[in-house]
C-alpha cells in the first residue's frame, strides 16, 4: 500500500475536502492504484536533468507599470454567493 | 435552399454563399438552431443554448455582409464554444455543479476575437467537469453522446465540441485540450482538431485545469476550417503572460503545397500492445497515404514517452488541486448551507460541489504536493517531462512530422470505463505527451471501423510548427475523398 487511511484523511483535510465511510474505502483504493501506476517514475534516470516549468523557453513577461480598465467591485462581487455593499460575507473567523 | 442542407456545409463554404448574398447569417443561424432543438435531445451536446444574442449576432453579421464592412472568414458563421471558456452575461459552468449559476464579468480572449470577426456563438457544449476526464461522463450534468452511435461516448473532455461539430449542430467549435480533449474526442466523433503550440492561443478567460499544459484550439469539418479558425484564435494578448509574442501566419496557406521533399516519422513506441489492430491497420493505412502523396517515411524513437501517463497523472493533478483551490465558496460559485464556522463552510461547499473525478484530482494533487512529497512526485515528473521532450525535439531533426494513432481504441460504451479512473487515463496514452512537450498536434480522421466508428490519425510537429501538420493533414484528407456523415 502506497497511503494509507489516515493519510488519506490528512490529505482530504489540507484540500479542504470530506469524503463518507464507503468514498474514504474507495478513494483509497483508487489512490493506490494511480499511485502505483505512477511509481514507474522511480525507474527514470534523471538526477541532474532540469525540471521542465514551462514549455517553450521564454524570459520573464514584463509590462509596463501603468493602470489599466479593470472591474468594478460591483462586477467583481456579482457572483459571491453573500455580499454586504463592497465586500463578501463569510463565517466569523475569529 | 433546404435548411437541413445548410447545416452540412464547411466554413469556408458558408463563406462563399454568405458572401455571394446566397444565403443570410440568420437564415443559417436558424437552420442551426432548428436542428439544435430537433436534434440535440438525442446527442446532448449543447449546456447552454443561446438563442437570442445568436440571432442578433447574425443580424449584425448580414449588415455587415451586406455592406461589405469588415468580412471576415467567420463573418457570420455560427460556432460552438466548450464551456470551461468565460463569456459575459452567459453562464460558465465548467460542466460543474460549483459554477451551475456562474456568469462571468468578462468575455475570454478568443471569444472576443471571433465575435469581433463576425462569428455567432449558438452556445456552450459540454465536457467532463472542469475538463477533467475522456469522456464528457464527468459532466455533472448529463453525458454527451457520440453522434455515430449514441451509446458510445464522444470522448472527451471537449466531447459537447466533437458531437456538435459532427452532428452538425454547430459549424465548428472551440475545445481546450490538456491531455488530448480537443484530439481524442475529435477522433472519436471524426472531425478534425487541433491542439496548437502552448502560448500559441491565449487562455485568458478559459477556467484553469493544469496552466502548463491547457491550450486552446480548434474542432471543424474539414482541414481547411481548422486552419481558418486557428487564424482567428492565434496571437500574442497582454492578458495571458504565457501567450508568445510572435507572428500569426495564414494557417490556409500551406495546405494546397503538396508533400514532395516532406518526411513523416513514425514513432516506434505509439504502435504498441493495447493499441486496436482495427486502429492501427486504419492509422498505417493512412500513413501509406501520405506516402503516395510523395512524403518520405522514416522510422524515429521517443523512448521516454512511455512514461507520459504517469508523468501527467502528477503533473495535472498537481496543478489542478492549487487551481481549483479558488472554489471555497465565498467569491463566486455555489455556497453550501448549515455550517457552524468558516472551515466547515469550505469542506461542506468543495465536498457537494465537486464531482467524485474532481475530487480524485484534487486529492492525488494535494498528496503530490504535500510536505515531503514533492521533489518525488512533481519534482521528478517534471525532470522526466524534460527528458519527453528532448526526445521530441531530437525526432524533429529527422522529420518534419510525427505520424501516430490519437487514441488506442475507437469510441467506447458509456459506462464501460467509470468504474476504473486507471483505464480511463490509459485512454489518453497516445495523446498527452505532445501536451507535455508543448508541442502541436491534430487529429485528422482517417476512416471508419468495421462497426462503423471513425478513427483519427495524428499528426505533431514541432513548436509553432501548426502549418506543417495541417499541411499533412490535408494532404490526407484530399486523398481520403469525400466523408460521410452520422444520421442523427
Amino acid at each position: 500500500m502506497k497511503i494509507t487511511h489516515s493519510e488519506v484523511e490528512h490529505v482530504a483535510d489540507l484540500a479542504r475536502l470530506t469524503f463518507s465511510p464507503e468514498e474514504m474505502d474507495s478513494i483509497t483504493g483508487q489512490l493506490n492504484d494511480i499511485l502505483t501506476y505512477v511509481a514507474q517514475l522511480e525507474k527514470v534516470e534523471a538526477s541532474g536533468v532540469e525540471p521542465t516549468t514551462h514549455a517553450l523557453e521564454v524570459e520573464n513577461a514584463f509590462r509596463e507599470d501603468e493602470t489599466g480598465k479593470s472591474l468594478s467591485a460591483d462586477e467583481a462581487l456579482s457572483n459571491a454567493p453573500e455580499r454586504e455593499d463592497d465586500t463578501f460575507v463569510v463565517p466569523r473567523i475569529i | 435552399m433546404a435548411t437541413q442542407h445548410l447545416t452540412d456545409l464547411s466554413i469556408h463554404e458558408l463563406h462563399g454563399l454568405l458572401t455571394g448574398g446566397e444565403v443570410s447569417s440568420e437564415e443559417v443561424t436558424r437552420a442551426y438552431l432548428a436542428r439544435i432543438a430537433q436534434v440535440d435531445p438525442r446527442v446532448k451536446a449543447y449546456i447552454t443554448v443561446t438563442e437570442e444574442q445568436a440571432l442578433e449576432q447574425a443580424r449584425e453579421a448580414d449588415r455587415r455582409l451586406r455592406e461589405g464592412r469588415d468580412i471576415t472568414p467567420l463573418t457570420g458563421i455560427p460556432l460552438g464554444i466548450k464551456d470551461n471558456m468565460c463569456t459575459r452575461g452567459v453562464r460558465t459552468t465548467c460542466a460543474s455543479r460549483i459554477l451551475e449559476n456562474f456568469v462571468s464579468p468578462y468575455t475570454a480572449t478568443v471569444l472576443e476575437k471571433i465575435k469581433r470577426q463576425g462569428a455567432v456563438i449558438l452556445g456552450k457544449l459540454n465536457l467532463d467537469e472542469f475538463a477533467m476526464g475522456s469522456s464528457t461522463e464527468n459532466s455533472a450534468f448529463f453525458p454527451t453522446h457520440n453522434p455515430w452511435d449514441l451509446e458510445r461516448i464522444p470522448g472527451g473532455s471537449s466531447g459537447g465540441s466533437a458531437a456538435a461539430t459532427a452532428a452538425r449542430l454547430c459549424a465548428g467549435a472551440l475545445g481546450s485540450d490538456t491531455g488530448g480533449s480537443i484530439r481524442q474526442p475529435a477522433s472519436h466523433c471524426g472531425v478534425v482538431g487541433m491542439k496548437p503550440t502552448y502560448g500559441r492561443v491565449s487562455r485568458f478567460g478559459l477556467v484553469a485545469f493544469a496552466s502548463s499544459l491547457d491550450q486552446i484550439g480548434p474542432l471543424a469539418r474539414d482541414v481547411t476550417d481548422c486552419a481558418i479558425l486557428l487564424n482567428a484564435v492565434s496571437g500574442y494578448d497582454p492578458k495571458d503572460s504565457t501567450s508568445v509574442d510572435r507572428e500569426v501566419p495564414d494557417y490556409t496557406r500551406f495546405l494546397e503545397k503538396g508533400l514532395d521533399g516532406y518526411t513523416v516519422g513514425l514513432p516506434e513506441e505509439y504502435f504498441v500492445e493495447g493499441l486496436d489492430p482495427e486502429v492501427e491497420a486504419l492509422v498505417r493505412e493512412a500513413i501509406s497515404q501520405l506516402e503516395k502523396q510523395g512524403a518520405r517515411v522514416v522510422k524515429v524513437s521517443v523512448p521516454h514517452m512511455k512514461y507520459a501517463v504517469a508523468c501527467y497523472y502528477i503533473i495535472a493533478p498537481a496543478e489542478a488541486s492549487s487551481n481549483l483551490a479558488r472554489y471555497d465558496g465565498v467569491k463566486y460559485g455555489f455556497r453550501a448551507r448549515g455550517y457552524k464556522d468558516l472551515m466547515e463552510m469550505y469542506k461542506k461547499t468543495r465536498s457537494e460541489g465537486f464531482g467524485a473525478e474532481v475530487k480524485r484530482r484534487i486529492m492525488i494533487g494535494t498528496y503530490a504536493l504535500s510536505a515531503g512529497y514533492y521533489d518525488a512526485y512533481y519534482k521528478k515528473a517534471s525532470r522526466v517531462r524534460t527528458l519527453i521532450t528532448r526526445d521530441f525535439m531530437k525526432a524533429f531533426e529527422k522529420c518534419d512530422v510525427l505520424a501516430t494513432p490519437v487514441a488506442p481504441t475507437a469510441a467506447f460504451r458509456i459506462g464501460e470505463k467509470t468504474e476504473d479512473p486507471l483505464q480511463m487515463y490509459l485512454s489518453d496514452i497516445f495523446t498527452i505527451a505532445t501536451n507535455l512537450a508543448g508541442i502541436p498536434g491534430i487529429s485528422v480522421p482517417c476512416g471508419l471501423t468495421g462497426e462503423g466508428l471513425p478513427v483519427g490519425l495524428q499528426l505533431m510537429a514541432g513548436h509553432f510548427e501548426e502549418h506543417k501538420a495541417l499541411r499533412a493533414a490535408y494532404n490526407l484528407e484530399q486523398a481520403l475523398g469525400a466523408r460521410t456523415w452520422p444520421e442523427v
